[in-house]
């Protein structure tokens, strides 16, 4: 199924305006994340397609064909995961399950085989008769996804689906939510705060910021094609080279740097992978912190803008703290993008 | 040895108060069943004084097992919306109306009686009949109801459940039928519990709205205090007892259930 969501803006009663006209295009069987901050209106978006919230006047929104706008939550035939995924304490994992079928009326065998069908799918027959108080915090995601994917709705919202877990779980259950929602085949939209979680299982990540949509794209294109200074922080965590750009030249508090194309009325950032120690480098600064991290070291730089800056390093002969490095960047890895004052 | 001595001031302390609060109670008891309490227990035991105040309170009885059925009714019919309605809506105008419908917790039995009174003691076909003290313990019993099933509504994220069956496809009456009422399940049964135990013992407000023809049991009590003989009181609290004491440890269960399901 496509969405189609145009002009949909959100403004409640006190004025606050959560969402500001916004326009979506989901494809058939597109997996979407909205990225943001809390309070960017991800989340109220993500209610207004799900229809548990009511959009301002003018917005429409579309479901293929059908314009969904005024049908009520339950007439929409979407699948909801919610962040604290409000299964039925009253029920069984099975009744949590079947419940959306119950509702459609569908015969007592129809339901039964279907819920075994997404039991199976979702690796949890040894659960199916548990109280969902007596399941871990993983078994009720699963749970949460099952119930909402069984009645075969039209499109799948997911609103931060992971948050509730602990740290080391999470990974392990973003990268099977990954597969799983590719399994299931279905249109899906899911709302994160999480820049790994939205690169690991979406097809297009929606950035989100104070109410609208800032950039969206594949991850690859958020990742290096940033289009504002908000999306290159958010997404990758790029740094701020503060310091002042005359022409193709950036002057810094520890150095000079080349960039790679006239930056008037820019700003520069760069990313940690793309800071070399290198003893030759035209920056130079302080090792105030150094993290080790398996694969490589987290170096923090001081002297070289005003905050300290991170470098990744590879190698094993790592500086010390206090020490002092040179360090380089090549000018195709800085982003130039224009400064939030131009914007 | 210190802490021998401790112990048995405790258990001494324990069962003083047992027994001061244990002994009125046997020995009405026992008056009960006693051919001449005047005589003493060695007159011998009898269950006449019990057949007799059944034979003269039977009506009694059958009137306020009656009352408590239908005050859980109505207090059901009213309180679970009530309840719902609040717990849905959290605000200041919410807990005013909580606050308003606990009055009649504050205001004494007497006092609520006379304004039944002074607003409906006119209306003859009313004021005579059972329903009128029906009116007394839903006011009186209601808060009860209302409060238990608030607090175990309260402890769930309502809303968010709701929205869960309503993406399943749930309409608000299924949502209500499926999630809410199966929930509050703990706090219904201990609010009705509640409202039963309260009911068959109202005295004060029942007392001031009863008429000769509608006494319940504890105004039939009072009765026969007045004007039977001691044996038959006594008797009468024996089987004002066997009514209410498994209704009240079955609501100390219900309560604590319910607690323990809204922490």
């Amino acid at each position: 199924m496509t969405l189609n969501l145009t002009n949909t803006a959100k403004t409640y009663g006190d004025g606050t305006k959560a969402l500001l006209p916004t326009s979506l295009n989901v494809d058939t069987g597109e997996i979407v994340s909205l990225l943001g901050p809390s309070g960017c209106g991800k989340t109220t978006l993500l209610r207004i397609i799900a229809g548990l919230e009511t959009p301002d006047l003018g917005g429409k929104i579309w479901f293929d064909s059908d314009d969904v706008t005024d049908l009520p939550v339950e007439r929409r035939q979407v699948g909801m995961v919610f962040q604290s995924y409000a299964l039925f304490p009253n029920m069984s994992v099975r009744a949590n399950i079947g419940y959306g079928l119950k509702m459609q009326k569908l015969p007592k065998s129809d339901i039964e085989a279907r819920v075994s069908e997404v039991l199976e799918m979702c690796q949890l027959n040894d659960y199916s008769q548990r109280a969902v108080t007596a399941l871990s915090g993983g078994q009720r995601q699963r749970v949460a996804l099952a119930r909402a994917i069984a009645p075969r709705p039209r499109l799948l919202l997911l609103d931060e689906p992971l948050s509730a877990l602990d740290a080391a779980l999470r990974e392990t259950l973003r990268d099977e939510l990954a597969i799983l929602l590719r399994k299931f085949n279905i249109t899906a939209i899911f709302v994160t705060h999480d820049q790994n979680e939205a690169m690991a299982i979406a097809d297009r990540v929606a950035v989100m910021s104070e109410g609208e949509i800032v950039q969206s794209g594949t991850p690859e294109e958020l990742y290096r094609n940033p289009n504002s200074t908000f999306v290159a922080g958010f997404v990758g965590s790029a740094m701020h080279l503060a310091g002042k750009i005359n022409g193709s030249k950036l002057t810094l508090v520890g150095g000079e740097l080349l960039l790679p194309s006239d930056g008037t009325g820019c700003e520069a950032f760069v990313r940690a992978e793309n800071i070399q120690i290198n003893k030759n480098g035209p920056l130079s600064g302080f090792v105030d912190a150094v993290t080790f991290l398996g694969t490589h070291y987290r170096v923090g730089v001081s002297g070289v803008v005003s905050e300290t800056i991170t470098s990744i390093f590879s190698g094993t002969k790592v500086p010390k703290l206090g020490e002092k490095v040179r360090l380089s960047v090549e000018p195709q890895s800085i982003l130039l993008l224009p400064s939030k004052a131009q914007k | 040895m210190f802490k021998s001595k401790t112990k048995l001031l405790q258990l001494t302390v324990t069962l003083t108060a047992c027994a001061f609060l244990l002994i009125p109670t046997l020995m009405s008891v026992l008056a009960g069943i006693t051919v001449n309490y005047f005589k003493g227990v060695s007159s011998g035991l009898t269950f006449k004084w019990v057949l007799n105040v059944w034979e003269l309170y039977a009506d009694s009885i059958f009137l306020s097992l009656w009352l408590a059925i239908a005050c859980l009714i109505v207090t059901l019919i009213i309180g679970l919306p009530a309840a719902y309605g609040l717990a849905r809506h959290p605000g200041w105008l919410s807990r005013l109306l909580e606050e308003f419908i606990s009055l009649p917790l504050a205001v004494p039995g007497l006092a609520l009686a006379l304004a039944l009174l002074q607003l409906y003691g006119t209306l003859n076909g009313f004021r005579t009949s059972w329903t009128f003290i029906l009116v007394g313990h839903v006011l009186y019993t209601l808060p009860f109801m209302v409060r238990s099933i608030l607090a175990v509504l309260a402890a769930m994220d309502l809303k968010t459940l709701e929205e869960g069956a309503a993406s399943l496809g749930a309409s608000p009456w299924q949502r209500f039928r499926d999630i809410v009422v199966p929930n509050a399940m703990p706090g219904i049964l201990a609010g009705a519990l509640t409202v039963v135990t309260l009911s068959i013992g109202e005295f004060n407000l029942t007392w001031m709205l009863h008429t000769p023809y509608l006494k319940t049991l504890p105004v039939g009590l009072a009765d026969s205090y007045a004007s039977m003989r001691l044996e038959i009181a006594s008797a009468y609290t024996l089987v004002f007892f066997i009514l209410i004491v498994p209704l009240l440890m079955a609501m100390q269960w219900a309560s604590a259930r319910a607690q323990r399901i809204s922490q």
